[in-house]
This record gives C-alpha cells, sequence and structure tokens, in this order.
C-alpha cells in the first residue's frame, strides 16, 4: 500500500487497534456494567439496574477488614518505597560512585523477576526467620516489589534537578536546610507525591505477595479470591473490583499529571533558548 | 576606580589531587570595575569565580573581599552574588518570586520588598513579566531574571559565569552593551567570566587572560590587544602573524631585533621574556598590514603574492605569501576598497606601521 509518500496508512490499522482496544478493555468495561445489573448471574441480557450491591458491599464486615488491610498496607508501602527511593535516586543521579551501574539494575531487578518466585522465597525466608505472617510481612514484600516503580517515578523527576538551583539559592543568603525546604523540596514535591500514588496503586492492586505473606488477615485482592468461590458474591465483587478501579484511575492520573508537570519544570530549568 | 582594591586575590591555589586547577594566582580587582577573567575551558577561570562566591575552596592562599578574608565564610553569607551560566532560575517560582527569593530573608518589610523587587525587574526591563513562570520565558528573559535576582541583593560584588554563552549571537552583542551600561549605573563590581575575547574586550575595564590555572596577562583590553604578553595571549586574543627575530640589542625595557622583510625595529620588552639562540618572537596583527594599491607609497612596506582569499562579508581575508618569512602572512583588510576582488595569484604589496610590531615572550 505504499504510494507517493512512501508508508502510507493500511486500511488494516484501524481495524487492528480497535479489535486490540476492544480486546483490552471489554472485559475492564463488563466489570463496572454488571455491577450494575439487577441479577446474580453475569450474563445478557440485563436485568434492570441497581445499586443494591454496591450497597450491600458497606454491610459486610469482612470485606470492609480486608479494605481497610489495603489501606494500611498501601499507605505504609507508599511511604516506606517512596522513602527508600528518594535515598536512591538522589545518590544515583546526584553522585558518581563506584558500582553504580550494578547498584540501579540491582534495585531495579525485582520489576523483571516473577513475582511468585519473590513471592515463595519471601515466605520460605520469613518462615525460616520465625515471624508470624501478618500485614507486617505484606508490606515488607510489597516494598520490595514497589522500590523499583518509586525508584524509576523520582529518577525521572531528580535527572534534571541542576545542582546549580541549590547553589543559587546558598548564594542568595538561605541556609542549607532553607535550601532544601524552600527549592529542594517543592521542585522535587511532584515527583515524589507521584512515586507515592504509584507505590500505594501498585500495592492496592498487588497480589501474589500479598496472598502468600498476609496469614489470617487478607487485603482486598486476597479477599476477592476468597469470593470467588460463591457464585452468589460475585456481583458485589464485581462492585468492590470497579470501584478499585475507578480509585487506580484516578490515583495514576494524578500521578502522571505530576510526574508531567515535574518534567516541564525541569525542561524550563534545564533547556534555554534565545 | 577607588584605590583600596574591592577583591584581593592573594596567592591562591586550588589542586585536585596533582592537577593544578588554579597556580599561585595573586590579583586585586577595583571597587566599581567591570573585570573579567578570560581564557579557554580548564584555564581555572570558572574555579577561580567559584573561589570567590564560596562554592570552592583554595587550597592555599587568601580572598579578602572588602578587606575581610572570605575564606571558611559560606556563600550564604559572603557580599558576593552570582548570576550561573544556566541561570538556575527557580522554576516553582514566577518571576517577582525569583528575585524577591533572596530577600525573604532579610525581612524587610512587604512594601519595601515589594518596591526592591519593582525597582530591580525594572532595571533589567522585566516589569511586564512579573508573573510568568520560568518556562514561560526566553533565554535572554531568564538572564535578566537572573540578573535583578542578584542585583536585588544589593551585592558588593557581583559575579557573572558565562552569562551570555547559552544566548545567539544577535541576542548576545545586545546584552553586552546592556550589560555594560546596567554595570556603569548600579556601579557595582562585577566580575565576569569568559571564553569568547570579543566579549571580554566589548565589556570590561580590565581582563586578566589565563592559561593552565595562572594569569598570563591583566591588562586594560585596549593594552591586551595591542600590546599582548605572551604568544599564547596574543593568538588568543584574535589573530596574529609570528615571525622569528634576530636580537641585535637588549636592555631592561627595549629589545632591538632584525627581521628578514620588516627591518630593524625596536621593542618594548615584554615581562618575563628570555631569548632563546638570540631569537625573539615578534608579531602583527593581521589588519594593522594594510593593502597598497596601484603606485600608492609607504614609509614601510613588503611585497608578496597572494595565495588564498577568505570572504567575510565586510572583511577579507588574504594569505600572502612573503619570500623569506617562514610563514605567509594573514592580512585582514576592508571591502571598502575591492579587497575582496584582488585575484590570488596577484602579487600584492602591504604598508605597515612599525609601532604595530609587538615583541612576545613564549
Amino acid at each position: 500500500m505504499s504510494g507517493r509518500h512512501g508508508i502510507q496508512k493500511s486500511r488494516w490499522l484501524p481495524a487492528y487497534v480497535t479489535v486490540y482496544l476492544a480486546f483490552l478493555y471489554l472485559p475492564i468495561l463488563l466489570l463496572p456494567i454488571f455491577s450494575f445489573n439487577n441479577a446474580a448471574s453475569t450474563t445478557f441480557p440485563l436485568a434492570g439496574f441497581t445499586t443494591k450491591w454496591y450497597a450491600s458491599l458497606w454491610g459486610n464486615s469482612a470485606m470492609l477488614d480486608a479494605a481497610r488491610n489495603s489501606l494500611i498496607v498501601g499507605v505504609t508501602v507508599s511511604i516506606l518505597s517512596t522513602g527508600l527511593a528518594i535515598c536512591a535516586a538522589r545518590a544515583i543521579t546526584r553522585y558518581r560512585f563506584r558500582g553504580q551501574q550494578a547498584a540501579t539494575g540491582l534495585l531495579m531487578a525485582p520489576l523483571f523477576l516473577p513475582e511468585i518466585i519473590v513471592a515463595v522465597s519471601l515466605l520460605m525466608i520469613v518462615l525460616q526467620i520465625g515471624i508470624e505472617l501478618s500485614l507486617a510481612t505484606v508490606i515488607l514484600g510489597q516494598t520490595v516489589f514497589c522500590l523499583p516503580y518509586a525508584l524509576s517515578v523520582l529518577i525521572s523527576g531528580f535527572e534534571g534537578f541542576d545542582r546549580s538551583l541549590e547553589e543559587a539559592s546558598l548564594d542568595l543568603g538561605e541556609t542549607a536546610f532553607g535550601t532544601f525546604r524552600r527549592v529542594t523540596l517543592p521542585v522535587v514535591a511532584p515527583a515524589i507525591i507521584s512515586s507515592l500514588l504509584v507505590s500505594f496503586t501498585i500495592s492496592l492492586d498487588e497480589f501474589i505477595l500479598a496472598f502468600f505473606l498476609s496469614g489470617t488477615e487478607p487485603t482486598l485482592p486476597v479477599y476477592i479470591w476468597g469470593q470467588l468461590r460463591f457464585a452468589a458474591k460475585l456481583p458485589s465483587v464485581l462492585a468492590l473490583g470497579s470501584l478499585m478501579i475507578a480509585l487506580s484511575v484516578i490515583l495514576l492520573t494524578t500521578a502522571e499529571i505530576l510526574r508531567r508537570r515535574a518534567e516541564r519544570r525541569m525542561q524550563a530549568q534545564g533547556a534555554v533558548h534565545g | 576606580m577607588a584605590d583600596k582594591p574591592m577583591i584581593e586575590i592573594d596567592a591562591v591555589s586550588r589542586y585536585y589531587g596533582i592537577y593544578k586547577a588554579l597556580d599561585d594566582v595573586s590579583l586585586d580587582i577595583s571597587a566599581g570595575e567591570f573585570f573579567s577573567l578570560l581564557g579557554p575551558s580548564g584555564c581555572g577561570k570558572t574555579t577561580l569565580l567559584r573561589s570567590i562566591a564560596g562554592f570552592d575552596t583554595p587550597t592555599a592562599g587568601d580572598i579578602r573581599i572588602d578587606g575581610q578574608s572570605a575564606i571558611g565564610v559560606p556563600p550564604n553569607r559572603r557580599p558576593t552574588n552570582m548570576v550561573f551560566q544556566n541561570y538556575a532560575i527557580f522554576p516553582h517560582l514566577n518571576v517577582e518570586e525569583n528575585v524577591a527569593y533572596g530577600l525573604k530573608r532579610l525581612k524587610l518589610g512587604a512594601e519595601e520588598e515589594r518596591q526592591r523587587v519593582g525597582k530591580a525587574l525594572e532595571q533589567v526591563r522585566l516589569s511586564a513579566l512579573g508573573k510568568r513562570k520560568a518556562h514561560e520565558l526566553s533565554g535572554g528573559q531568564r538572564q535578566r531574571v537572573a540578573l535583578a535576582r542578584a542585583l536585588v541583593m544589593r551585592p558588593k560584588v557581583l559575579l557573572l559565569d558565562e552569562p551570555l554563552s547559552a544566548l545567539d549571537k544577535k541576542l548576545r552583542e545586545e546584552m553586552q552593551v546592556e550589560l555594560r551600561s546596567l554595570q556603569k549605573a548600579v556601579g557595582i563590581t562585577f566580575v565576569l567570566v569568559t571564553h569568547d575575547q570579543y566579549e571580554a574586550l566589548a565589556m570590561s575595564d580590565r581582563i586578566a587572560v589565563m592559561f593552565g590555572g595562572r594569569i598570563a596577562q591583566v591588562a586594560t583590553p585596549k593594552e591586551i590587544y595591542q600590546h599582548p604578553l605572551t604568544r599564547q595571549v596574543a593568538d588568543f586574543l584574535g589573530g596574529m602573524n609570528f615571525m622569528t627575530a634576530k636580537i641585535t640589542g637588549e636592555n631592561g625595557i627595549n629589545l632591538s631585533v632584525e627581521t628578514a622583510r620588516f627591518g630593524k625595529v625596536t621593542l618594548t620588552k615584554p615581562r618575563g621574556f628570555t631569548a632563546s639562540n638570540g631569537q625573539a618572537t615578534i608579531g602583527i596583527r593581521p589588519e594593522r598590514l594594510r593593502v597598497l594599491w596601484d603606485d600608492a607609497k609607504a614609509e614601510c612596506e613588503v611585497q608578496g603574492q597572494v595565495v588564498d582569499r577568505h570572504y567575510f562579508g565586510e572583511i577579507t581575508h588574504l594569505i600572502v605569501d612573503v619570500p623569506g618569512l617562514e610563514k605567509p602572512l594573514s592580512v585582514s583588510e576592508t571591502n571598502n576598497f575591492g579587497a575582496d576582488d584582488i585575484p590570488v595569484g596577484a602579487p600584492i604589496r602591504l604598508a605597515y606601521d612599525p609601532d604595530a610590531l609587538v615583541a612576545l615572550a613564549d
């Protein structure tokens, strides 16, 4: 189909894109549709609109406990992994040191390791040491798992941070601490918030580590997995799932907006045009 | 210019391991002076500037600012402010907030702070852009913000680290004029670091030319251009035709030499001159050689043949082979009289003023 302009748009391309996107998003779209469907079975035709599945969630104490567990784990994991990643990202972007590449590689490695293997090995270690499985062990495992995500967000946020900004602040009479408060922190704040949100979202959706390490206190994904055995519970699981998708989308969109804002600031700071 | 120097650089050295970034540099800069540190990259000029600002600490020696030793004084407690090479505009603040940044700590009160910010923005002609963020500014505007942000602190010394290098040529030339008149208006000592000799010549009261961590010469722009002390300085500041000459006489002040084509001349002996094998290097700037047209006569002339020609718009560079000289002469002639039409291969006569010849130390 190549014409005068070299590559011409194939007429198959729109069809391919449509099929691709449908395959990706239709199943997810079914979730909210059936969560508002007034029937216990997830089959077409739809049986009318209802919000009773959502209402039923509020009376479900096991679900609320799982939600509370997920919140505790998510907040702790996001703070821990972001905190650790701030230190690592600053070291990687600011200094040149021996073994820098290797250190960065090792920190990013959990991204590429099969999660189930990581989960099994963590479980073995935890059991060897003799620690009780609890939310703490889930937090431990997920922090390791979230660190590379937090790190990649923060490295891209810190990379453009110019040392001369801090020097300029000192030069204008500000102290080292004042410089951190008035320049360093505000400039990198969007990247830090973005990293917190990304880590929280990953923790919220994470199943394998939570399943292996959570003991008697399930997080939401583990709870959902448990509920799937009961066909009658399926619609309320769909309602719960829809809420989690909505929350994830909101959090990740916010994170991305903040990340772009941080990037724009850095570019404004770095590039100079006549 | 005041008698007491504003900045005294006293035998300052800075070593990084065995590498000498600054090697026993001494220098006085007067109050109200526009002073330039000029040299190629790696010559130590930026290290010296950063030592004055407090971002670098000399390995040895003393730096006094307004009579006070600055060694051990952190940058935030020095009476200096800096314009950074990339301007370092705070990206999360707008123009006014950037300019007011240093004033916040002085606790001046809202009204005085506002007035000082307003005046500083006026000085750099940015009053209309006070609410803009850094990413909404052009390079030239950012530079003005950096200037206003530093000047609003009323420093005793303003340090400028290659402030024009990021701008395109036309804007750079405009800013040279503007920086110069701004400096005259505020009367603050300016210390400028640059690798651009035209920038240094156009703006400075005095220039220090640096090579390899040492100062080769400190003088006014005119002096440094017309009477460079060393071959390196002469070469760095514009073109120069170098020749070897035989020394026929030497005393404390003067050097008499005889050259193959420029005859016998007596020149001022440069400081630090040592003869090698009874020979000296002398030089003449390309624009001090003028083309003699038709049968025009001159007191001093050399004859040669045009071997190459380079056209530069308002001027033409002629490369003239002169028998008896080791290298062809480079001649820079304005195009008013048709120097751009002289054909390659044509015989040519060149006039010069013996005063244009300089003796150079190595």
